[in-house]
């Protein structure tokens, strides 16, 4: 799934400096599942806005609205009718989300109350660790399901690199978290497996030009369209 | 905005806690303070130091939930957006939840709403959690006159003192919010 | 001879070679570049020149190998596959055969997070094993990465670096060996301090017969100070620095006996790496303190380097 995290408040208020009418919305698929951006964290940030602006005795307008998905027309449709009383957009959906919003209501100002950040699942509950790069040219097949595009912070396809020790990447997350290792999790699956043979494959350059690199993608499947 | 914690005196000896009031103490101003406390435990506590004639504050005003657990984030800042100057939940002591784990839920989303209330620029002490038992009537009281104390220190709610700000004129005389309004014209 | 570059005949000759590390500065000054090669000139066969090490931004490789070269000092160029994608590896390539470098360490390169500049996007459009195919394909085939010709095409002398004590440990004769099946030349260890530690990889490299099919330069750092010693020990991920070391250093007084010291290990250490069999060769990093150099492969009975034409 897509994860996003709300921005800090203090990006939130400068990105909607002025405005005294706003709608926050939320989205009830990926960032709701990810306890970011759902109904109940919109009415939480609709309550947070109208504070602040007790606080700063500042007369405003602002309520919350969601929907199942932001990224599907038919379900903007849902919430046309809110969003028509409304100048300004917070939408705390991915950006996939956002910009759908800012396309289906343009030119109404549309504003991202979250970064989204990652293709990546919950390891745990409330834990959500980053699994795919969206390369467009999947190798994990022979990788032993682990993506070395994303889950190696070089995004090396012969690793393990010098940096690699008692499983853990050279790098560290930015409050010092441990990271695992890819390639030590590749080779000890695919030793598991009885294929650690591939581990002495020459895998050749990747095909970038298949990923975000070449150019926004798309994707049509003809034998869907509608006649 | 900075976070305005509460600030401290500069008194030699004394620490940096929430105890050393910023400003004097308007003795006129009455706290409006929210409980939502857990059927089995708090409340419970709560008529047992009805019964027991102990004297706590009366501005407390009380909500009885099935268990702590109930609570969600959206209610505590609620009770601050309608303008109360403080919140805490009362529910079982851990360990006890009639609910088994209700009351560890209502402690993590009291402390992820205190984050959320310094983001705001109000002082996260303005919402509490406390743990006590049924039989806990003094404990009750004990609680309710801390944090009325509590918030009698920090003084009024910076929401109700915006307001207060805005129309001083409307506000009735024994407001507190309109008492204060001098010292309420800060950030 | 696939260069005839200086370090590439003395290893091929089964002469124990002797390398050292050149580090640019961090301006525009190329004068420093230049003293540095004054200095280990005839006391080395060639040095390496890092290229923006621990991603740390520096007068770049290649210029710095080319005046090293114009001053007497072979050069080892490095290439990270951090900062440039393939295109400019095969360019830049290009350009330092043009400027008659002939040595290159490929190396997949610290990750950025490490330098000055963590916000930067690192490319790693290749590793560094893909790096070295790419290379030996433009030297012996005479194609670029997208199978064009090249006209002519550039001499070198590939090598790379292999750290016997990083995990998974038992991987990492078979990673050599899928360096020496990429094409690699001669490799250069990480810095050794756990002797015994490094006798057993050799081993394992042994067993598989890498030793015949690569030279291999054992890698060591000469300790400037007890200071430095624990900080290796305890800082430096992958760094296995065994306590007899760090307590021995620390025994002697701070300053110039500890640094007498740290020369003395380093040649005590030279002369035990050099009895290994399959060592060809060894790599000083002194790390900003590559004055010490010259004391050190004089004190290992290494001087004067020999010269073959």
């Amino acid at each position: 799934m897509i994860t996003a995290e709300r921005k800090p408040l203090e990006e939130i208020l400068k990105l909607l400096e002025g405005q005294g009418k706003v709608l926050v919305a939320g989205c009830d698929t990926c960032v709701a599942i990810c306890l970011t951006g759902g109904e109940k964290e919109a009415e939480i940030l609709a309550s947070e806005l109208r504070i602040m602006a007790k606080k700063e005795g500042r007369e405003v307008q602002i309520e919350h609205t969601s929907a199942i998905r932001q990224c599907e027309w038919e379900y903007l449709d849902t919430i046309a009718d809110k969003v028509a009383e409304y100048p300004v957009v917070l939408s705390m959906a991915c950006g996939i989300g956002i910009q759908s919003m800012a396309e289906k209501f343009a030119p109404k100002l549309v504003l991202p109350a979250v970064n989204t950040n990652m293709l990546g699942m919950p390891q745990e509950h409330a834990v959500w660790l980053e699994r795919c790069g969206a390369c467009g040219d999947c190798v994990i097949g022979e990788t032993a399901g682990v993506c070395p595009v994303v889950r190696c912070s070089k995004s090396l396809m012969n690793g393990p690199c010098g940096g690699s020790h008692d499983g853990l990447c050279e790098v560290t997350g930015p409050n010092k978290e441990e990271i695992e290792c890819a390639w030590a999790l590749i080779y000890d699956r695919l030793k598991a497996q009885g294929r650690e043979a591939l581990m002495l494959e020459l895998r050749p350059p990747k095909d970038w030009s298949k990923s975000s690199s070449g150019g926004p993608r798309k994707m049509v499947k003809e034998e869907a369209k509608p006649v | 905005m900075a976070g305005a914690a509460t600030e401290v005196a500069e008194t030699p000896g004394e620490g940096k806690t929430i105890e050393a009031p910023a400003k004097p103490v308007d003795p006129r101003f009455e706290p409006e303070i929210i409980v939502f406390a857990c059927h089995y435990c708090a409340y419970a506590a709560a008529d047992l130091a009805g019964s027991m004639r102990l004297q706590y504050p009366a501005n407390i005003r009380v909500i009885k939930l099935p268990c702590t657990g109930k609570l969600e984030v959206i209610h505590l800042l609620k009770a601050l957006e309608a303008g109360a100057d403080g919140v805490y939940a009362a529910g079982c002591m851990e360990g006890e939840c009639h609910y088994l784990k209700g009351n560890i839920w209502a402690r993590k989303r009291v402390e992820y709403t205190k984050t959320l209330v310094a983001e705001l620029g109000m002082e996260p002490e303005r919402v509490e959690m406390y743990n006590m038992s049924s039989a806990m009537g003094p404990r009750f009281a004990e609680v309710a006159t801390e944090f009325t104390e509590r918030i009698k220190r920090l003084g009024p709610s910076p929401v109700k003192r915006a307001a207060a700000a805005a129309a001083p004129a409307a506000a009735p005389s024994h407001d507190p919010a309109a008492v204060t309004h001098e010292e309420g014209q800060q950030s | 001879m696939k260069s005839g570059s200086n370090l590439e005949r003395i290893l091929e000759a089964g002469e124990f070679a002797v390398t050292a590390e050149c580090g640019p500065p961090k301006s525009a000054d190329g004068t420093v570049i230049i003293e540095k090669a004054k200095l280990l000139r005839g006391v080395v066969d060639a040095a390496n020149i890092t290229d923006n090490q621990t991603a740390v931004v520096r007068l770049c490789s290649m210029v710095s190998a080319h005046l090293a070269h114009d001053n007497g000092l072979e050069p080892i160029m490095q290439m990270t596959c951090r900062d440039r994608n393939r295109l400019a590896m095969e360019a830049d390539i290009l350009g330092a055969a043009a400027l008659g470098i002939k040595n290159i360490l490929c190396l997949t390169g610290d990750h950025g997070c490490f330098g000055n500049h963590p916000q930067a996007k690192g490319v790693f459009d290749l590793d560094s094993v893909q790096l070295i195919r790419v290379y030996k394909n433009m030297r012996d085939d005479k194609i670029f990465d997208c199978g064009e010709e090249i006209a002519v095409a550039p001499e070198l002398y590939i090598g790379c670096a292999e750290n016997p004590f990083a995990d998974p440990f038992e991987f990492r004769a078979l990673r050599l060996q899928k360096k020496i099946n990429a094409g690699v030349d001669f490799i250069q260890t990480q810095c050794i301090f756990n002797v015994p530690k490094f006798k057993k990889w050799m081993e394992e490299v042994r067993a598989l017969g890498l030793h015949q099919e690569v030279k291999i330069m054992a890698g060591l750092t000469p300790l400037k100070g007890a200071g430095m010693a624990k900080y290796m020990k305890n800082f430096v991920p992958g760094m296995d620095v065994p306590q007899e070391i760090v307590d021995r250093i620390a025994a002697k007084e701070k300053g110039a006996p500890q640094q007498e010291e740290g020369k003395k290990m380093a040649v005590e250490m030279i002369k035990e790496l050099a009895e290994v069999e399959g060592v060809a060769g060894v790599h000083i990093m002194a790390v900003e303190w590559e004055t010490a150099v010259p004391d050190i492969v004089e004190a290992a009975g290494l001087l004067p380097r020999p010269s073959l034409a």
